[in-house]
C-alpha cells in the first residue's frame, strides 16, 4: 500500500450542534480533518475506501491533529447516543492524557453533547479506577501501561466489547520502542474484543511513514498527510564562542536571557537532566530582571512538574528549562521560541522540539541552537543542515521484543484462562509481531509457565498451568503481583531526595548517591543542597544556597547521535567552509597536529595525559557503538596485560586509559579480533547485566514492585546480577539470556553500527602517536559516564586504597596482632 | 587470600569466600545459607528464579570444606529458607549429605529455622549464635547479611569484626544484604571495627572509612519478622 493523499470522497455533513459550535468560533475544517471524517467517520461505512480499518494521520504540530482524531467520535456519539466505552485515546504521556480530558470537556459541554470523558492513568485514584471498571466513560484517555492493566482485569472483555475507535497520539514516539510493542499487543487484543474497531494513529513528521502504518495495523493502514508546514525559522543563537571544552552551555546564559526577554514564552531544551540543572542554576544567578523561569525534568517530583506545566499553560512563566520530559506534551500556544542547548542527537527529535514552538496555526516555529562546546558547534551546524534538507532518520522496522510478549502472556493469564493458539494468532496481528514463530511463542509461554529451565525444578510450582486445554495462573493471588509490575519502563535505580522536615525534591541516580559523603553539596531542582544522610532509601538534604555544588549525575536521556547526523558531521570535518571561523581554526589545528576523523578511515590517537597513556578512536559511530568499542578494547587490553582502567565514549570517539600503553593500537582494532572478543566478552560485562535486569524485569522474572514492602530498586540490582551470573553459568542458552543479547545488540551494545563502521573503514587505520592531548578530543574528557574497568588494573588500585585507609587508621592491613582485639573471655570448647 | 586475626586469643581466618575458619579447632563456620530460597518463592506463586542457587551454594561450601578440611562445620542459622525447604530435592540432599559425611555438623537455630536446633553454643572462648546480642563478648553471629563497598566499587558481602564480636556475611547465593553502616549494624559494632570484604581476596577496611550507605536491604529485616 502506498501513502495516499487526503481522500477525495465526500465529507459527511456535520451534526448541527457540532457545525454550529465550529461556526461560532469562525472555524472551518482543515482538509486533513475533513479527510479523516471521510475515511474514518461514522458515515464512511466503517472502513476506508480501500478497506483499511486503520488510519495514520501525519500532520505537523499545531495543525489540529487532535480535533481530526476526535471529531468522528463526537459526531458518532452525537448522532447515536449510547452507554459504554466508545473511544479510547492513548498518549505516551500521562500528563497529556489528563490534559486532553480537560481540553475535550469544554467543547463537549459547549456543544451540549451527552458525552462523558475521563482519564485513566497511573495517577488515577483507586476508587475512580474501580468505578471506571463498572461504569466506563464514553471517551477514556489513557497510556499504554494503564491500558495493559485494564486489559488484565477479568471484566476486560465486557468493558471493551462496545469500543468503536482507538486514537493513538504521537504514535511515532511509541513505534519501535518496548512501550510500542506492548501497545501493539494490546491493540491486537482490542481488535479481537471489539470486532470492527477503527484505529487512528496521529503523528508528527516521520522518516518512514509506511513503517509506522505497518506498526499500527499490519492488516492495512491508510496514510493521510496534512499540508506541509512552512519551513521553520532556524539558526544558531548569537552568543560568545563556546568554550574549548565543557558542557551545559553556561557561556550562553546572558544570550539566552536576552532571548527570553525578547519573546513571550521560551522552552530551553537540554539533552540531560544534569545539564538542565546546572544551566537553570546559572540562569537563576544571572536573572537580574527576575523573569519567571522554571525547571522541568523527569527526576523532579511530580507535583513540582505539574505546577510548572500549569504555570506555563496559564502564561505565568516566561521560560522553562527542560529535558526530553517536554519533547511531547501539552499545547502551549504562547511558546514562540525553542532554544536547544547542546547538540541534538537526532534530527527527528530536533524537529519535534522545534514543533513545540509552533502550536498556533498562523505561527512559523522558531528555534535556535546553542552549541555547548566547540565540537558541538560542528554538530549543531550538521543538525541544521539535516533539518533544512529534510533528512529524517528512517525508522527501521524491528521485530517486537519477546520480553514484552512474556509480560503480555502473564497479563493475559490475569484476565482469565486462555488458549495458546488463539493468543499466538492474536499476537501475530500486532505490527511488531507479524513474523513471530510458533517456536518463539512457545519459548515465551514455557518461560512464563515453568521458568523455562532445563532443570525442571518447578513442575509442582508452575506459574501457569494448562487445564482443559486452557492456560491459567496456578495461584490466582499472583495476579496482583503481575499487575503491579505491568509496564516496560525500567528506570535506572534512583534515590529520592527529601529536604529535612521538608518536601520531596526529586531523585538522583543511586550510583551518584552512593558517592556522596555527608556535608557534600549537589544540585537538585535548581537549588544547591547539602547531603546529610541516607535514611531508608531517601537521601536527606538541607538547602545550602551559595555553596559550590557537585553535579548530580543522571545517565538517563543519553541517546546515540544518529547515523544521519554522524555522516553530516564527517562531511563538515572534511569541508569546514560552512562553519564559523572558530570551528574552522580548530579543525585546521587538529589537522596540523594530528589528523581528521572521517567516514572512510579510522583515526586513532595515542598520547599521555595525567601520567597515564590514553588511546582515542574516532569511529563516528554513535555513543552506544563507541561505548561498546570501549568495552571490547579494554577487554583486549586486559588480555594483553596493559591494565586498562576505564574509558569514556562520545558519539564520535572512544577514549581509553590504562596503566601501560598499547604498543600496537591498530592491532587491537582488527575487525576479526573485535568480533571474536564480542562473544566472550558479552557474557561478563556490566552493560549486559544492566540490560539483563531490564529484560528480566519486563519479562516478569524480577518484580520490582511488591505489595506491601516496596523494595528498593537496589535490591533488584543485587539479585539480578547474581541471577545473571547463575544463568550464564548453568544455562547460557536460557531465553532471558538470549533476549538480553538481542536487546543489548540493538540498544546499549549497538554492535550493528560498530559493524557498519568497520565495513566503511575497511582496514584503513591511521595511527597518530602524539606527545600531548590532541585538540579535537578535549570535550570528551568532560563527558560524564566514565566506565571503570573491574580488572587487574583496578584491583591493584583498590588494594592500594584499602592499604591507605588501614594505614590512616593506624592498622596493619592483615593481622590485628595479639591483644589488638581483645579481652580474653574464659571459656571451654563447647559442643552443642 | 584470607584475613587473619584473633578474637579472645583464638586465631581466626575470615576467608575471601565468606566463611570463618578456626584452624586450631579445625572448625569452619558459615552463616545464612538460605538453602531452597528459589523454591520457596516459586511455591508462593512468585517469579521462577533460576533453580541452581542451592546447588551453587553447596558447591561453594564444598570448595571451602575441601580447602580447609575441617573436623567440624557450624552453620550459624537460617540454613534453610523455610521449613518446607528442609526437604531439599534429591540431588541437593545428596550433595549436602556428602558434605556432612566424615565430620561433625552443627546446625544453630535461626529465625527461619524451626525450634529444636540449639540457639547458641560455645567454641573455645567463643559463643556462637544466630543474632548478635548487644553487649555480648567473644561472639560469632550471622543474620544481618552485612555488605560494604570501597570507594565507588561494587558492594560486597562483608565480615564485621571488632574486639568483641564477628558478624559473618550471608553465604547463600540469592541473599540480599544490609549495608554495614546501617544503624542496626553500626549500633552493634565498636567505633574501631573493621569490615572485611569478600570476593577474590579478603579486603579489610575500617568500618568508619567506608563509602556511605547504599540504603538498607530488607532481606535481613524480613528474616527477623518471619
Amino acid at each position: 500500500m502506498t501513502p495516499t493523499l487526503p481522500s477525495p470522497g465526500p465529507t459527511p455533513p456535520l451534526p448541527a450542534r457540532i457545525a454550529d459550535w465550529l461556526a461560532g468560533r469562525g472555524w472551518q475544517l482543515l482538509p486533513h480533518q475533513a479527510a479523516m471524517l471521510a475515511v474514518s467517520g461514522p458515515g464512511s461505512g466503517g472502513a476506508a475506501p480501500d478497506g483499511a480499518a486503520s488510519t495514520l494521520l501525519i500532520a505537523p504540530t499545531g495543525a489540529g491533529k487532535t480535533l481530526a482524531g476526535f471529531l468522528p467520535s463526537l459526531i458518532d456519539l452525537c448522532e447515536t447516543p449510547r452507554a459504554g466505552l466508545h473511544t479510547l485515546y492513548i498518549s505516551p504521556l500521562r500528563a497529556l492524557a489528563a490534559d486532553m480530558a480537560r481540553n475535550l470537556d469544554q467543547p463537549v459541554a459547549q456543544m451540549g453533547l451527552p458525552i462523558r470523558i475521563e482519564a485513566r492513568t497511573g495517577d488515577t485514584p483507586q476508587s475512580r479506577r474501580r468505578r471506571q471498571r463498572i461504569d466506563p466513560p464514553h471517551i477514556l484517555l489513557s497510556t499504554p501501561e494503564s491500558l495493559a492493566v485494564m486489559l488484565s482485569q477479568p471484566e476486560a472483555a465486557q468493558t471493551f466489547a462496545p469500543l468503536k475507535r482507538v486514537i493513538v497520539d504521537e504514535v511515532h514516539a511509541l513505534a519501535g520502542t518496548l512501550r510500542g510493542d506492548q501497545l501493539a499487543l494490546c491493540l491486537a487484543r482490542l481488535r479481537r474484543l471489539a470486532p470492527g474497531l477503527r484505529v487512528v494513529g496521529l503523528s508528527a513528521s516521520v522518516g518512514a511513514p509506511q513503517a509506522i502504518a505497518d506498526y499500527l495495523d499490519p492488516a492495512g493502514t491508510q496514510i493521510l498527510r496534512a499540508e506541509a508546514a512552512p519551513p521553520p525559522d532556524l539558526g544558531i543563537l548569537p552568543a560568545p564562542p563556546a568554550p574549548w571544552a565543557g558542557g551545559g552551555g553556561r557561556h550562553a546564559v546572558a544570550a539566552v536571557l536576552a532571548a527570553i526577554r525578547a519573546h513571550r514564552q521560551v522552552i530551553v531544551f537540554h539533552n540531560t537532566r544534569a545539564q538542565a540543572e546546572l544551566f537553570f542554576h546559572a540562569l537563576w544567578l544571572a536573572n537580574d530582571d527576575n523573569l519567571p523561569i522554571a525547571l522541568h525534568h523527569g527526576s523532579l517530583d511530580r507535583a513540582t512538574r505539574e505546577k510548572v506545566e500549569a504555570a506555563m499553560a496559564a502564561g505565568r512563566l516566561r521560560a522553562v528549562v527542560a529535558t526530553g520530559s517536554l519533547d511531547l506534551g501539552l499545547d502551549w500556544g504562547a511558546v514562540d521560541l525553542v532554544i536547544q542547548i547542546g547538540a541534538p542527537k537526532n534530527v527527528k527529535r530536533l524537529v519535534q522540539r522545534i514543533g513545540r514552538a509552533g502550536h498556533r496555526p498562523d505561527h512559523v516555529p522558531k528555534a535556535r541552537l546553542v552549541p555547548a562546546n566547540r565540537f558541538e558547534a560542528i554538530e549543531c551546524h550538521a543538525a541544521l543542515r539535516a533539518v533544512a534538507a529534510g533528512l529524517l532518520e528512517p525508522e527501521p522496522p524491528r521485530p517486537g521484543a519477546r520480553e514484552v510478549l512474556c509480560q503480555h502472556i502473564l497479563m493475559t493469564a490475569c484476565a482469565g484462562p486462555f488458549d495458546a493458539d488463539a493468543l499466538l494468532a492474536e499476537a501475530r496481528a500486532a505490527g511488531p509481531y507479524v513474523d513471530l514463530s510458533r517456536a518463539e511463542f512457545d519459548d515465551c509461554l514455557s518461560f512464563c509457565a515453568t521458568g523455562g529451565y532445563a532443570l525442571r525444578a518447578y513442575d509442582r510450582w508452575q506459574r501457569l498451568v494448562c487445564r482443559d486445554g486452557l492456560w491459567r495462573l496456578r495461584d490466582p493471588r499472583s495476579a496482583r503481583d503481575i499487575r503491579m509490575n505491568l509496564g516496560t519502563i525500567t528506570g535506572r535505580e534512583m534515590t529520592r531526595v527529601r529536604a529535612r522536615r521538608g518536601p520531596d525534591l526529586g531523585e538522583i541516580e543511586e550510583a551518584f548517591a552512593a558517592t556522596l559523603r555527608p556535608g557534600e553539596h549537589f544540585l537538585i531542582g535548581g537549588q544547591v543542597v547539602r547531603f546529610d544522610a541516607l535514611r531508608e532509601t531517601v537521601a536527606e538534604v538541607t538547602p545550602a544556597p551559595g555553596r559550590i555544588p557537585r553535579i548530580a549525575v543522571y545517565s538517563g536521556g543519553k541517546f546515540s547521535t544518529s547515523a544521519t547526523l554522524c555522516a553530516e558531521v564527517a562531511a563538515l570535518l572534511a569541508d569546514p567552509a560552512p562553519l564559523d571561523p572558530d570551528s574552522r581554526d580548530w579543525i585546521a589545528l587538529q589537522g596540523a597536529r594530528s589528523g581528521l576523523p572521517g567516514m572512510g578511515r579510522l583515526l586513532i590517537e595515542t598520547f599521555p595525559l595525567d601520567g597515564r597513556p590514553h588511546l582515542a578512536v574516532w569511529g563516528l559511530a554513535g555513543r552506544n557503538a563507541q561505548q561498546t568499542l570501549g568495552l571490547l578494547l579494554t577487554q583486549r587490553m586486559e588480555e594483553a596485560g596493559l591494565g586498562p582502567l576505564g574509558f569514556v565514549a562520545s558519539d564520535h570517539a572512544t577514549l581509553v586509559w590504562s596503566v601501560d600503553p598499547a604498543p600496537d593500537p591498530a592491532a587491537l582494532l582488527s575487525a576479526q579480533g573485535l568480533r571474536a572478543g564480542l562473544e566472550g566478552w558479552l557474557r561478563g560485562n556490566a552493560l549486559m547485566k544492566r540490560t539483563f535486569r531490564d529484560v528480566a524485569t519486563v519479562a516478569g522474572l524480577l518484580a520490582p514492585n511488591r505489595p506491601g514492602a516496596r523494595k528498593s530498586g537496589r535490591q533488584a540490582t543485587f539479585s539480578s546480577d547474581i541471577l545473571y551470573d547463575t544463568l550464564a553459568r548453568h544455562e547460557p542458552d536460557h531465553l532471558m539470556l538470549r533476549l538480553t543479547r538481542v536487546a543489548a545488540m540493538r540498544g546499549l551494545i549497538d554492535f550493528e553500527r560498530l559493524e557498519e563502521m568497520l565495513a566503511r573503514v575497511a582496514g584503513r587505520i591511521e595511527h597518530r602517536a602524539l606527545d600531548r592531548l590532541p585538540p579535537l578530543i578535549a570535550p570528551l574528557l568532560l563527558e560524564a559516564g566514565r566506565v571503570p574497568i573491574e580488572g587487574a588494573g583496578r584491583a591493584r588500585l583498590e588494594a592500594a586504597e584499602a592499604a591507605r585507609l588501614m594505614a590512616e587508621a593506624g592498622l596493619e592491613e592483615n593481622g590485628l596482632g595479639e591483644g589488638g582485639l581483645g579481652d580474653r573471655v574464659p571459656g571451654k570448647t563447647g559442643q552443642a | 587470600m584470607s584475613f587473619r586475626f584473633t578474637l579472645c586469643g583464638l586465631a581466626l581466618e575470615a576467608r575471601a569466600a565468606g566463611t570463618l575458619f578456626v584452624p586450631d579447632l579445625a572448625t569452619l563456620i558459615v552463616a545464612d545459607l538460605h538453602l531452597g530460597k528459589a523454591a520457596r518463592m516459586a511455591r508462593q506463586g512468585g517469579a521462577l528464579l533460576p533453580p541452581y542457587e542451592t546447588a551453587q551454594t553447596l558447591e561453594r561450601l564444598g570448595a571451602e570444606i575441601a580447602a580447609t578440611r575441617p573436623a567440624r562445620v557450624i552453620a550459624l542459622g537460617d540454613s534453610f529458607d523455610d521449613d518446607a525447604a528442609r526437604a531439599l530435592p534429591p540431588p541437593e540432599a545428596a550433595q549436602l549429605a556428602t558434605l556432612c559425611a566424615g565430620r561433625d555438623w552443627i546446625w544453630i537455630a535461626g529465625n527461619h529455622d524451626p525450634a529444636g536446633a540449639p540457639e547458641a553454643m560455645t567454641l573455645g572462648p567463643l559463643v556462637l549464635r544466630h543474632i548478635a546480642r548487644p553487649g555480648a563478648r567473644a561472639e560469632i553471629s550471622g543474620h544481618f547479611h552485612p555488605k560494604a563497598r570501597i570507594g565507588a566499587g561494587r558492594a560486597r558481602p562483608a565480615f564485621l569484626i571488632d574486639r568483641d564480636r564477628v558478624i559473618l556475611p550471608a553465604f547463600g547465593t540469592y541473599t540480599g544484604g544490609l549495608s554495614a553502616d546501617d544503624p542496626a549494624l553500626a549500633g552493634l559494632m565498636r567505633a574501631d571495627a573493621l569490615a572485611v570484604l569478600t570476593g577474590d581476596r579478603a579486603l579489610a577496611v575500617p568500618l568508619a572509612g567506608l563509602s556511605p550507605a547504599r540504603g538498607r536491604r530488607n532481606g535481613a529485616r524480613q528474616g527477623a519478622r518471619r
